[in-house]
């Protein structure tokens, strides 16, 4: 094993998946050229030229487009939005046209496609730049939806992403492109299967899933909590759709509690439906009602102080694991 | 051929008011000549993509009336098995990628597959219909932007029938002459009437050669008419009937049977044309009565591709 | 046509019942007056016989369950009827049950009632909204159900615990995983010394435990008691026991002084019938018969089988009487009718060794007479000390009934028919 950043991790996928597979290609604002606006894609026009690694004009519902009409046809297109935040005007060609023709088409097309880019509040950039994009891609079938909280995750579930058969939403951390973890070293080939979950942290008392940024602040805190004599599990999904809830299950089992934290905002979205499930799945189980702490139901403000009220804090994460512990 | 999308269509909107055709139904009576002529130009291998009024286009390229019928009536012997319905033909065998039912969102998968042509170095070119309606949103700008910036082999065929649903041209463009709005992305524009299915099908010809040639995409707006409503559900009432009376008079099938006895054919041998396109139709309508319901298994299964091999 | 069953109130005073076993199966063909359950009241163990003829279609109750009467328990119909709708209907709590239960049924019972028995079943149903409730309320607050996490609910399944004996210590009194633990830990718990504080073993009372419950704190509770003692000499009644227990030996029977005495309580109710009387509503019921009431222990409670007729009865055939039902009181197997309406009581502690004590009314009788033990004592006749055989009586008595002169007048003819045994045959 090595460390690497998040952001390298990501650039190793397609770097490697580009150089396996001709059908592999990168289109966005910003990928080429300018090395990616987040840099993700550094190096990677270099490497394959223009022909492969393409800059766009700023027009997420063309180049998306563009990207599902190659899929439909045998390309393996990765369409890099600047921040899922831009997604929305592409909302249509992801939903309407990626996560149906091959139905439409009575399985005779498939989509190939990834869409990928940072996905989250950054650090001050206000409302309409800080969706958790999750939720709104969760809702359709016929897509995935994958979001890695570790490099190790990013790179293994990316290659993954690029090699499956239907259209990804592959949301990922803006705030994390600069995390480093442990990573295979190279020439290790490692594919993370989409659909999942993994064990983060192992612990007897309670049980806490978690993906994306609060990945770390939940954590922390469960480092916090086991000063206190609480040993927290903590699971990472990783992938969103399909949800894999085998191993929440096996573990609230063991803890008979359990506390899911996420960016998201708290109305429905993958935080509700894995709540939900586990009400049904583990319900004999349970030694006290499900929780969640949620980014707070507002828009996010711009301001620094209010921000972080906002987002999951360690706080709220270990106030929500005593309630379920019913301890004080 | 123009004369089995005719019956067909008049067989469809007959058992749609039956009910055996649930949905949306848009027909394509009037515009006959430019399906005909636009499948004459194109190879096997070329793709084509057009909107919810997509029946004449799939006929014309060979899909057998019995899939289309069956796919109304929602059928598993549908061409899409009954999941797509009027709107969402599918022959991918024929190059034929799809009936889309947003309007402007399958402008821009048309550049895609241009772009598949252009990256792999195939010889296949793209055509994509749509409605002079469609010119107004944004994703007909994303894609033409796109297909002119990166001279993709494709072919933008406006069927400019007057009318976007119940609004006419004047309400809806300060523009007379669409075509122009190619210039803006840097791509040849045409221009001409459609009702002449030996006129569309030689302009057409040009625009495709030039794709097929790497010179880019081409705007084609062809001038036509829909003698029906947008949909079934449309009275059409927008529209006076003296107006559709006189363009009645510019009827492709019509022209086309004139000029054939022009041309000294035998009468009786058009009649017994139309009499053995009318025993397919009928054929096709008993077929797709007669096919079993679309299933929930192959919708089950179809969600999602199946992985592996990629 | 198919009908519910309900549970058929066996005695005046069951409030509830518990189904001990099912005599007939799903399947099985019943005639009138077949046994189909046994059901342990507060009295005894009763025959629950069918009112219908026809076959039992379902069984709703499973062995052990307590429910109270006309609780919906079976369907009984023809062979092969559709019963869904009659399920529904069980299971809606609506269903009206049939039988001789439902038309004895008088004051509390109600629709409601058996409602409120089938809520175990439902009331999981309305848990969550019980969760959001917001504010500090006890379990009892929640309609009196158990609040529990699905957690613990689970648990106390599979390790047959009673989760009313549990003590909560969630939010809302919730009982959560850690109070089943600590409970299960007690219960189970051998004594580990090192000064560790057991917690009580708590034990859900029998039907017949809170029977008794209810009636002796209704007794005292209503009941205004006074108690009159008397010591008796109980030599010439010992004596007459000796003599007859000889001439019984033939026939290989013997009588107890218990069995004199309480012929000897007879023939005095008979000499003061003001004390045979019973207080009802605004009336007073003087008795025409004397049954006595025997008060029998038995292992988990105490039951009052009666002696009919006791003054006109033979001492062996009383002693024959009194062994048969003490006998079948301890099977809990007394018909209902034997063990309801007597007329007086008598309580006999003296095996014990108890001198004396009070006991407490049974009503609708208005007095008890409680029997201690013989005592040796030093008496003096004709100016010698002799050893004496004596005995304490004391009545417990309804002052709205009996007033003290009346109760002393019948003690003192006990004692003399008691001191002078040939009294009883005048």
């Amino acid at each position: 094993m090595r460390k690497l950043r998040y952001r390298e991790a990501l650039r190793e996928a397609m770097f490697e998946e580009m150089e396996r597979d001709d059908r592999v290609f990168l289109m966005g604002e910003e990928v080429g050229h300018y090395q990616g606006a987040y840099k993700v894609s550094e190096g990677l026009l270099d490497k394959y030229g223009e022909r492969r690694v393409i800059d766009t004009p700023i027009a997420e519902a063309g180049f998306a487009g563009v990207g599902i009409g190659a899929a439909m046809v045998g390309l393996r297109p990765i369409i890099e939005f600047m921040t899922w935040n831009f997604s929305f005007v592409a909302f249509d060609q992801i939903i309407s046209n990626a996560a149906k023709v091959h139905q439409m088409s009575a399985g005779e097309i498939q989509v190939p496609i990834v869409f990928r880019g940072p996905n989250g509040a950054a650090k001050q950039v206000s409302s309409q730049h800080s969706h958790s994009a999750a939720p709104f891609y969760t809702h359709i079938p016929g897509l995935y939806v994958v979001q890695p909280s570790t490099a190790r995750d990013a790179k293994g579930l990316l290659k993954s992403a690029i090699r499956s058969n239907n259209p990804v939403v592959f949301l990922e951390g803006e705030t994390l492109y600069g995390v480093a973890g442990e990573v295979p070293d190279e020439g290790v080939e490692e594919l993370i299967p989409i659909g999942e979950s993994r064990l983060a942290r192992a612990g007897a008392d309670c049980t806490i899933v978690t993906w994306g940024r609060p990945y770390y602040t939940v954590l922390a805190a469960a480092e916090k909590l086991a000063a206190q004599g609480i040993e927290c599990e903590v699971i990472d999904p990783r992938t969103l759709r399909p949800l894999d809830t085998a191993l929440m299950v096996q573990s609230l089992k063991k803890t008979n509690r359990c506390v899911v934290v996420h960016e998201h905002w708290p109305y429905g979205g993958p935080g509700a439906e894995i709540v939900d499930r586990l009400q049904r799945e583990a319900f004999d189980y349970l030694d006290a009602p499900l929780e969640r702490v949620t980014g707070l139901d507002v828009p996010m403000p711009y301001a620094l102080n209010l921000e972080d009220t906002v987002l999951p804090t360690e706080e709220r994460v270990i106030d929500a694991v005593k309630r379920v512990s019913y301890a004080k | 051929m123009m004369m089995v999308i005719r019956r067909f269509e008049e067989e469809a909107a007959r058992h749609y008011a039956k009910g055996n055709i649930g949905g949306f139904l848009h027909l394509y009576i009037g515009q006959e000549a430019i399906a005909v002529a636009a499948t004459e130009v194109l190879e096997d291998r070329d793709y084509i993509f057009q909107t919810y009024r997509d029946h004449g286009i799939a006929l014309a390229r060979g899909m057998p009336a019995n899939a289309a019928m069956a796919e109304l009536f929602g059928k598993d012997t549908g061409c899409s098995r009954g999941l797509g319905g009027s709107m969402h033909f599918f022959d991918v065998e024929r190059g034929f990628l799809g009936g889309w039912g947003i309007v402007g969102g399958h402008l821009a998968l048309a550049a895609g597959t241009a772009f598949k042509s252009k990256y792999a170095g195939e010889d296949r070119v793209t055509m994509c219909f749509f409605g002079e309606g469609s010119t107004n949103i944004g994703g007909f700008h994303e894609a033409m932007s796109l297909a002119g910036l990166w001279k993709l082999p494709v072919v933008f065929v406006c069927e400019n029938n007057q009318y976007a649903m119940g609004t006419p041209l004047e309400r809806t463009s300060p523009l007379k002459d669409l075509s122009i709005k190619a210039k803006g992305y840097g791509m040849v524009g045409d221009r001409f009437e459609g009702h002449d299915v030996e006129v569309v099908q030689e302009r057409i010809a040009e625009a495709v050669a030039r794709a097929r040639a790497g010179d880019g995409p081409t705007f084609v707006e062809i001038q036509t008419y829909r003698f029906r409503g947008h949909s079934m559900s449309d009275p059409a009432k927008y529209r006076s009937r003296t107006e559709l009376e006189q363009r009645k008079q510019q009827d492709p099938v019509a022209l086309v049977r004139e000029r054939l006895l022009g041309l000294g054919v035998d009468e009786n041998a058009l009649d017994d044309i139309d009499l053995e396109v009318d025993e397919e139709i009928d054929a096709a309508v008993r077929f797709a009565d007669e096919s079993a319901p679309a299933r929930e298994e192959v919708m089950m299964s179809t969600v999602l591709a199946p992985e592996g091999d990629s | 046509m198919a009908k519910i069953i309900g549970l058929p109130k066996l005695s005046p005073t069951m409030e509830e019942g518990t189904l001990v076993a099912w005599t007939k199966k799903e399947g099985d063909e019943v005639d009138v007056d077949d046994l189909l359950a046994e059901v342990e009241t507060d009295k005894a163990t009763m025959e629950f016989r069918s009112f219908d003829r026809g076959v039992l279609l379902k069984i709703l109750v499973r062995e052990g369950e307590t429910l109270e009467p006309n609780v919906p328990v079976a369907i009984i119909g023809k062979a092969g009827e559709d019963i869904t709708d009659l399920l529904a209907e069980v299971a809606a709590g609506t269903g009206a049950a049939t039988g001789a239960a439902a038309g004895a049924a008088t004051e509390s019972e109600s629709a409601t009632e058996s409602v409120a028995a089938t809520e175990s079943v439902a009331g999981t149903a309305a848990e969550s909204t019980a969760e959001a409730a917001a504010g500090e309320a006890t379990a009892r607050e929640f309609g009196g159900r158990v609040i529990s996490s699905p957690l613990v609910r689970r648990l106390a399944r599979e390790k047959s615990i009673d989760l009313g004996a549990v003590q909560g210590s969630g939010p809302h009194g919730r009982i959560v995983k850690r109070d089943i633990e600590s409970y299960a830990n007690g219960v189970g718990a051998v004594h580990a010394g090192g000064g560790e504080r057991l917690p009580p073993r708590v034990v859900k009372a029998s039907s017949m435990r809170r029977t008794i419950a209810r009636r002796l704190t209704e007794s005292t509770q209503t009941i205004p008691h006074y108690y009159l003692t008397i010591d008796v000499d109980i030599a010439p009644l010992a004596d007459a026991r000796k003599a007859m227990n000889a001439e019984l030996e033939a026939v290989g029977k013997k009588v107890s002084l218990n069995d004199l005495i309480i012929k000897a309580a007879a023939v005095a109710l008979r000499r003061v019938p003001a004390v045979n009387a019973s207080w009802i509503g605004k009336e007073i019921h003087y008795h025409q018969v004397v049954d006595i009431s025997i008060a029998v222990a038995i292992d988990d409670g105490l039951m009052t089988p009666v002696v009919r007729d006791a003054d006109r009865k033979g001492v062996a055939q009383i002693a024959q009487e009194v062994h048969d039902l003490a006998a079948r009181a301890r099977d809990k197997k007394l018909e209902l009718e034997e063990m309801t309406n007597g007329t007086f009581s008598i309580s006999n502690l003296g095996m014990f060794g108890i001198e004396e004590f009070t006991a407490v009314i049974n009503p609708p009788e208005a007095a008890i007479l409680a029997v201690g033990t013989i005592r040796n004592e030093p008496v003096v006749e004709d100016g010698t000390f002799l050893t004496g055989r004596r005995m304490r009586f004391t009545m417990s008595c309804d002052h709205r009934v009996i007033d003290g002169a009346t109760g002393a007048k019948f003690m003192a003819a006990f004692k003399r028919i008691v001191e002078s045994p040939l009294n009883m045959l005048l």
